[in-house]
């Protein structure tokens, strides 16, 4: 049985039941308490959970994320909401230093068993500082996990995965897709298993490799190819860390072409380690080069008509396909 | 018998003891009511001492050749490791600086894991992978030192924060330097864990230099405690020489701590008598300001004057002796312990990722194989690169 619920929802039910499961688990963040979240993602929890759980903090992202790993070191499973991903910048010695080195650095005698949430993204004009999307950062930093949902189902079984996991994890969650509904399974042991990819939709021309909101978008390219005869694969790669290699190289020798797509920065970005990975270890299986569609190598401006200039949407990638297929580039 | 002194109804500690050698059954005798003034103190000196014996003689190793990477020496500064981690249990967390042999001796750890884990071997507590400056043992709650300064605010404030989660009456305790207190992390943390009430404690440690630079030259106050005031937390400042003084007002704050009267801060004012690091050439003070302050303040001579006739001479050098048995065991140990097998540079990051399946696992193990063949003394089909 599955139900229809929001993807804001679909967090709110996961935090609620890994919560009843294990007293050990808490959040803390700013607004999260008494307003329930800048999204509604928290709404209700203190009233089950108690103030003590559920924790209304200062605008102290360095102490917040400390105190988490400091927490997650000692007994606990603390989830941090960080507000606006952006902000995971004020507290990234917490994250690059502490969390993510201890368990290797000290002999393997901890773990960080700490959940990051970070809404992240381009949306209504949120401006340079609050529409980033900055994953890459993390994968390339060895012990961290990083997942990013694309919709109702990723957002409850990932984020459920992530509290369960002994490391510490980045969620990252755009913010777009909080009122977005989708189907999630009627089951209160649903997790997505951090590490693996999901195909979306299968097609032998060509696949669209994403995640996150751009899944999305992808997913609408894809139903415009097929129209024109063009059937694409469309894969969520849904962790970004550990990276499902095998789904890619699966992918790989079944569509012969690769576009790979973020909503991130396309310079630096994780599609260029995507690319490189196909390039060097799948090049027999490729009919054509990778393809890589990524934001401009730009800060995300305020004026609507720059914003959505400046990363990639439906008819861009359905035309990189396309041209992939049409062997135009 | 070990020492000359008598730790009443507790067991002895021995060099053979590989663990908790420090700081519980000090906090137990020091919590007793039977303790003696003498006894008290002969238990500060003989932490002290140890701490001393422990960094003189890796000073003399590592200029030597057997300790790679950076280390930073604690000697004048014994009084104030020793003083605070007699007040706390095992199961109270401490995190350290880079500057934490003392603390984490003081805690409780070994001679034997300390010194191998400088030496990087396998048998070292963090095996290996962490040395002077990376040193944890989470089996007496320590968090580690941090190669990080004012790294270890966040970890105490939420070490704290889990207690009052896990709704046990633990504490945690944070070291830390003059030059952490400029850092933005100091104060977010006081502030959260005075906002929450939380049952931490901060022991400040002034040794008058952040790095190369005197403390007078960073910052406009004497007095680093005045900062604890901002965040309505109350704080004391004390004789860092005098391990009394410092066990003292530190037991004050745990206690306070403990039942939930939130965080302290202790300001212990002190000295750092080496360099920065080890082969600093200190170009920044006179040799003869460093004799000054020792000549007067050397914490383990306070404390011989301090005991007076209570301490006898021959007791005295006894510690010494012990101490000085207690090193070189540890280092024989270190340096018959084999070295780590350089696979192990692969695996560790990630919880899980020694277990077959696991997704990081194999990625690391490719990574592993491709580069173990050209790795230091592990050739092609050595033993090495098994799994």
């Amino acid at each position: 049985m599955a139900r229809t619920i929001s993807f804001s929802d679909a967090t709110l039910e996961a935090m609620q039941e890994e919560m009843r499961r294990d007293p050990t688990v808490f959040l803390m963040g700013e607004d999260i308490a008494k307003q329930g979240g800048i999204f509604g993602q928290f709404k209700g929890l203190p009233q089950e959970f108690g103030f003590d759980r559920v924790r209304d903090t200062p605008i102290s992202e360095a102490a917040l994320v400390g105190a988490g790993v400091g927490a997650a070191l000692t007994g606990c499973r603390p989830v941090v909401d960080m507000h606006f991903a952006d902000f995971i910048t004020c507290a990234m010695d917490e994250v690059v230093n502490q969390a993510a080195k201890l368990r290797y650095m000290f002999g393997e005698q901890c773990a960080v068993p700490m959940t990051l949430r970070a809404p992240d993204g381009i949306t209504k004009s949120a401006g340079s500082q609050h529409s980033q999307s900055l994953e890459a950062w993390f994968v390339h930093t060895p012990g961290l996990e990083v997942v990013i949902p694309a919709d109702a189902e990723d957002a409850k079984g990932l984020l459920k995965a992530a509290i369960r996991s002994d490391n510490p994890t980045l969620y990252f969650e755009h913010k777009v897709l909080f009122p977005q509904k989708g189907a999630v399974p009627d089951d209160d042991d649903f997790v997505v298993p951090i590490g693996r990819a999901k195909t979306m939709r299968e097609g032998g021309d060509v696949a669209i490799v994403t995640y996150g909101i751009t899944v999305g978008r992808a997913l609408d390219a894809a139903a415009q190819l097929e129209a024109e005869g063009i059937e694409a694969t469309v894969i969520n790669l849904r962790t970004l860390w550990p990276l499902d290699y095998d789904a890619l190289a699966n992918v790989a020798a079944r569509t012969h072409r690769v576009v790979v797509v973020h909503e991130a920065v396309k310079i630096g970005g994780i599609g260029g380690e995507i690319a490189a990975f196909l390039g060097e270890h799948c090049f027999d299986d490729l009919d054509a080069p990778v393809v890589r569609l990524g934001a401009a190598h730009v800060p995300v401006p305020f004026a609507p008509i720059l914003q959505e200039a400046m990363y990639p949407k439906a008819p861009m990638i359905a035309d990189a396909a396309r041209k992939l297929v049409r062997r135009e580039l | 018998m070990r020492g000359a002194f008598q730790e009443p109804g507790l067991a002895r500690c021995s060099v053979a003891d590989t663990r908790d050698a420090g700081g519980c059954w000090l906090a137990k005798l020091l919590g007793s009511p039977d303790a003696t003034r003498r006894e008290r103190g002969l238990a500060l000196l003989r932490t002290m001492i140890r701490i001393r014996v422990l960094e003189e003689g890796l000073e003399k190793h590592f200029l030597g050749g057997d300790i790679p990477g950076f280390a930073h020496l604690s000697i004048g500064q014994e009084a104030v490791a020793a003083g605070a981690c007699a007040q706390l249990r095992r199961d109270d967390s401490i995190a350290s600086t880079h500057r934490g042999h003392g603390h984490t001796l003081a805690k409780g750890t070994a001679m034997r894991p300390m010194v191998a884990e400088l030496f990087a071997r396998s048998t070292g507590v963090c095996r290996g992978k962490g040395g002077s400056m990376h040193i944890a043992d989470f089996s007496m709650g320590m968090l580690g030192a941090n190669g990080v300064v004012a790294g270890g605010f966040g970890l105490v404030a939420g070490a704290a924060l889990s207690a009052v989660q896990r709704k046990t009456d633990q504490v945690a305790l944070c070291f830390f330097g003059d030059g952490a207190t400029n850092r933005g992390p100091f104060h977010e943390n006081l502030n959260l864990c005075a906002v929450w009430n939380l049952p931490a404690i901060f022991v400040l440690e002034n040794n008058r230099y952040a790095s190369t630079t005197s403390t007078a030259e960073t910052m406009k106050i004497a007095d680093v405690a005045l900062r604890a005031a901002g965040y309505g937390i109350p704080s004391r400042i004390v004789d860092g020489f005098d391990a009394f003084e410092v066990a003292d007002a530190v037991g004050e704050a745990v206690q306070r701590a403990r039942s939930g009267g939130g965080p302290t801060f202790v300001e212990c004012k002190t000295y750092r008598a080496r360099g920065h690091f080890i082969g600093d050439p200190e170009r920044y003070r006179e040799k003869s300001e460093v004799h000054g302050v020792m000549s007067v303040s050397d914490p383990i001579a306070r404390m011989q004057l301090s005991l007076g006739e209570a301490l006898e001479p021959a007791e005295f050098e006894q510690l010494w002796q012990a101490a000085r048995e207690e090193f070189a065991d540890a280092v024989a140990f270190a340096k018959s312990s084999p070295a780590p097998d350089a696979s192990d540079a692969f695996f560790g990051a990630f919880s899980g990722d020694r277990e077959e399946g696991n997704p990081v696992r194999r990625i690391e193990a490719r990574e592993r194989d491709a580069m173990l063949p050209f790795a230091p003394n592990v050739g092609p089909g050595s033993q090495g690169s098994g799994h």
